[in-house]
């Protein structure tokens, strides 16, 4: 029983208290770029979970296997293998999705989140947990991208669920007057940048609402990731250290 | 004793107080705005007034809204947000519809001010940030020039000066320009607050009068602009007074660039903050895709305002830097 409300906990804390996008600030690059439409970021979310937790699976299970020193190429291999997977089904089955996020799809190799949970999870705790810990990542990760591809789509390009081919030959719902007055600027970069501060906002109230710290961008202190990191303990770590004094 | 306790006031400093507060500061902004909107009220008629009005309404109701949700003191009163509103809609076209003139409004008083915390903490301009909002969501809406005066027959839409400067083979020619005593009226295409630059002037010398603002951003500012023109144009001084007067110089130069909040204090950090703007400005004038650069100019400068006070701060009287103290002791020593 233990185990399971534990196994419970991992995976809720992905949604919003260890958030990986809007709390630990990790993988913003395919936040901001592929949140365009509801569809793409859809897409993305369900990719990246896809290798997030094959990738958790095989890194705790060869984690007695792999040296400590060597243990970020190895993990990259086992990443790349995944999302090599995901990329090939990706182009055979849904090609359309695949043409919309371009260059992202590969990209997930390098996607601060997954190397992050093998890192500071998948490395030293049992199969199934991180499985779950990846799952719960990865739909944290997806729910956010949703967020902003909603905000972003609606107001930006007056639509709903473009991209998706059986809704209107995949131009998506039309929304009345917004899909005559699109406000361009939030299918641009700063129109991002703004929908993102304010869901980091948002995510920070619900937090603290639940009595949990703010998600700060440097310094240990009040990091979600805290408790897992091993750095802080090294004495080289200039942010522990500083923390310390 | 006595005597003296009641001739000594003991106290904490500060002992000198100026009277000066935000709400008189914005005051005076307000009554030197207030030339640039009459003039706009007779060049493009009601609509500029309803324009003007609602960018005003809306971004004073924003500012109590948002400050009431974030429970937060009441700031209404300090009329910085009536100044944002008048500011916003000098920077609007006159035929923009009311409800983006709205959207702009409630971005300058919430996203740009208060997300920041509020009046003092804003990181870039409100109105202009807002502008650059409006400009990047709406490029077909924010280019309705309407012919000024047209409004008492029939409206018509024109294009601006600074579109219409040069020919089809990029040479610098007047022949579509209105003469240089209209464009210094305003009677001419453009913004509503842009337009006359008379009334701007008029309303930048009782600032500098007054002492709300320095009069040196505005003229390194300005004279860059000039100097960069008079070199490109091989001092082609129609040329030049066309650049000066034509699109937003004026207005960005005397009331957006000089914000207390988004400009720097030193004098030399004002001249290096004038000089980028200015040399920004034309740079985007001149090579740029946009016809006008000064809103994303004084925006890029706002950004680098904390980088610019940090290499100009003025040096306490009579302190040395710490490498010749050690210097100093160390030839002591020896």
């Amino acid at each position: 029983m233990a185990e399971k409300k534990s196994l419970g906990k991992e995976f809720t804390k992905g949604l919003i208290k260890e958030n990986p996008v809007l709390r630990l600030v990790l993988g913003t690059c395919p936040t901001l770029a592929v949140t365009t439409s509801v569809s793409s970021a859809v897409g993305m979310g369900l990719s990246a979970t896809a290798v997030l937790v094959c990738s958790n699976i095989v890194i705790s299970l060869l984690r007695k296997v792999i040296p400590p020193k060597v243990r970020i190429p190895a993990y990259i291999v086992v990443i790349a293998s995944f999302v090599t997977i995901v990329q090939m089904v990706v182009k055979a089955f849904l090609p359309d999705l695949n043409d919309k996020l371009g260059v992202y799809l590969p990209l997930i190799v390098v996607n601060c989140i997954i190397l992050g949970r093998a890192e500071a999870f998948a490395g030293k705790n049992k199969v199934l947990p991180s499985a779950v810990d990846g799952l719960g990542m990865g739909v944290g990760f997806t729910i956010a991208l949703c967020c902003m591809g909603l905000v972003r789509e609606t107001l930006g390009s007056g639509t709903f669920l473009s991209g998706v081919s059986s809704i209107n030959n995949g131009s998506g719902l039309a929304i009345p007057f917004l899909s005559q007055h699109p406000m361009l600027i939030f299918v641009l970069a700063p129109g991002g940048f703004f929908v993102f501060g304010l869901l980091m906002a948002c995510a920070n109230k619900l937090a603290e609402e639940k009595g949990l710290p703010k998600a700060v961008l440097h310094g240990c202190e009040n990091c979600p990731m805290a408790k897992s990191c091993t750095i802080k303990e090294k004495e080289n770590c200039a942010s522990g250290e500083e923390v310390a004094k | 004793m006595t005597e003296l306790k009641n001739k000594l006031t003991v106290s904490a400093s500060p002992h000198v107080r100026s009277k000066a507060t935000t709400q008189g500061i914005m005051l005076d902004v307000i009554i030197a705005l207030c030339p640039a909107l009459i003039a706009s009220g007779v060049l493009f008629g009601l609509r500029a007034i309803a324009v003007s009005a609602v960018c005003v309404g809306v971004c004073v109701i924003s500012e109590y809204v948002a400050r009431k949700v974030m429970k937060r003191s009441n700031t209404i009163a300090d009329l910085s947000a009536v100044v944002t509103g008048l500011l916003l809609a000098f920077n609007l076209p006159s035929g923009v519809p009311l409800w983006i003139a709205a959207i702009g409004s409630v971005a300058a008083i919430v996203i740009i001010k208060q997300f920041f915390g509020g009046i003092g903490q804003n990181f870039i301009n409100p109105a202009l940030g807002a502008r650059i909002i409006l400009l990047t969501s709406f490029p077909s809406e924010m280019a309705k020039w309407e012919a000024p005066l047209s409004w008492k027959t029939q409206v018509v839409t024109t294009a601006s000066p600074l579109a219409s400067m040069y020919n089809e083979s990029k040479q610098f020619t007047t022949e579509n320009l209105p003469s240089l005593t209209d464009m210094l009226l305003g009677n001419r295409a453009g913004c509503l607050g842009e337009v006359c630059a008379a009334a701007l002037i008029l309303g930048g010398l009782y600032l500098i009068i007054r002492k709300v603002i320095s009069p040196v951003i505005p003229l390194t500012f300005i004279g860059t602009v000039g100097v960069f023109m008079a070199i490109k144009s091989g001092f082609d001084m129609t040329f030049v007074l066309y650049q000066l007067l034509s699109g937003g110089l004026l207005l960005g130069a005397i009331f957006m660039a000089t914000d207390y909040t988004t400009s720097p204090i030193s004098f030399k950090g004002k001249i290096i903050y004038g000089i980028g703007c200015g040399l920004i400005a034309s740079l985007i004038r001149c090579f740029g895709n946009l016809p006008e650069g000064v809103s994303f100019a004084i925006v890029l400068m706002n950004i680098l305002v904390p980088h610019i006070e940090n290499l100009t701060t003025p040096k306490p009287f009579g302190s040395v830097k710490e490498k010749k103290e050690k210097k100093v002791k160390e030839d002591k020593a020896s």
